[in-house]
């Protein structure tokens, strides 16, 4: 007999392991990356930057994915993710 | 968790030493040109045979940014400038970015006509409906009503439906995405790349200094935000009857993606004809002879 789940609960998901940089003083305070997160990673941060901007910073590491769609609307490529998989 | 010895995968793609650009800050540019970059790599394209041209404007600063061959042309004869790169050397893939009004305005003949000819290059034109750089003058995208420099009681000129014009003037593809649509806006520009014929893509973008401050659309986040709302993705809708205004749905999507006989190859087919014409000359000549 086939399960379609195994009957004590499904296989843990995978997860996701990476590291996201941020080059503070490149940042122009836009908020784009912070608005357009999925899971909310990222928020203004209290300090201020070279130009007198507002970086964002990691608030919750745990929730992210590693999608890198902040690194796609990054205007001034400030953001970066390495992926890592876990296998 | 900065890491400063880490680089930018765009790193390799750009002119880090002119950086930081002078696009204002939530301007939609700098997405534009991080897809861009990412659409040629996914194409395969080798980089040395990619060439950039750029006319005037905020968007015409694109070509200083960009580490692959380009040019900054004079104020709308961006395309005319592409035309002969590609005609000269046509292992090339060229690409034109630039404004509305650089491409739309002063040298929206140029434009026409290059798509009526159907000349293999693809048009990127960045539409924020103003003249960003001058200080917001009235282009010929401003909807109507919006308030501009030049429009203090609002404007009361009909605006250009930039992808209605590139369509009947012959276009061979034509799209429209907004700045929001990243993703999408890579896979158009990798399509674009592969594909010959004259293809044009219209992209809606903030402007978050000059546009939003005289309609009071707040910041470049904000805008997106309404991006966000009124796009809907429509691949089938005619590109005559979308034109854009201040409000309303902004409908995205490929419209039209067919394949047209380019000028090169029209040019080609001409000599052949000419070719054997002067052949045929030559033998009708001898028989007269004989007879």
């Amino acid at each position: 007999m086939k399960y379609w789940e195994k009957p004590f609960g499904r296989e843990k998901p995978q997860v996701f392991q990476g590291s996201i940089n941020i080059f503070k003083d490149r940042c122009k305070g836009c908020g784009f990356c912070i608005e357009f997160c999925p899971n909310n990673v990222l928020d203004f941060s209290n300090e201020f930057n070279k130009k007198g901007y507002h970086p964002p910073e990691i608030i919750f590491t745990k929730k992210c994915t590693y999608c890198g769609l902040c690194e796609s609307i990054c205007p001034d490529s400030a953001i970066f993710v390495i992926r890592e998989e876990v296998k | 968790m900065q890491n400063n010895a880490a680089h930018h995968p765009m790193e390799k793609y750009l002119r880090m030493d002119r950086m930081p650009h002078i696009w204002c800050s939530s301007c939609g540019l700098g997405t534009i040109v991080n897809s861009f970059m990412k659409g040629i790599k996914n194409a395969g394209i080798d980089t040395n045979k990619v060439a950039v041209v750029s006319g005037i404007g905020c968007t015409g600063r694109v070509a200083g940014y960009i580490k692959l061959d380009s040019y900054h042309t004079t104020h709308g004869r961006a395309i005319p400038f592409a035309s002969g790169l590609k005609l000269a050397n046509r292992d090339l893939t060229v690409a034109v970015i630039s404004g509305d009004g650089d491409l739309f305005a002063i040298g929206g003949n140029h434009l026409i006509h290059a798509a009526r000819r159907n000349v293999d290059m693809n048009v990127i034109c960045v539409n924020n409906f103003i003249y960003g750089m001058t200080g917001g003058q009235n282009a010929p995208t401003t909807p109507l009503g919006a308030y501009s420099s030049t429009a203090p009681y609002g404007n009361y000129e009909q605006p250009f439906n930039l992808v209605g014009v590139a369509a009947a003037a012959g276009a061979s593809y034509v799209a429209r995405w907004t700045a929001l649509h990243f993703h999408r806006l890579t896979d158009t520009i990798k399509e674009m790349a592969k594909k010959k014929g004259f293809c044009f893509l219209e992209v809606v973008s903030p402007c978050s200094t000059v546009f939003a401050r005289k309609n009071k659309g707040g910041t470049g986040l904000d805008i997106l935000r309404e991006y966000k709302d009124r796009s809907i993705i429509d691949h089938e809708a005619d590109p005559q009857k979308i034109p854009l205004g201040m409000n309303g749905e902004i409908i995205c999507g490929v419209f039209i993606n067919e394949d047209r006989p380019t000028f090169w190859e029209n040019v080609q087919k001409g000599i052949e004809k000419r070719v054997v014409k002067t052949k045929n000359y030559k033998v009708i000549k001898n028989r007269e002879s004989v007879v």
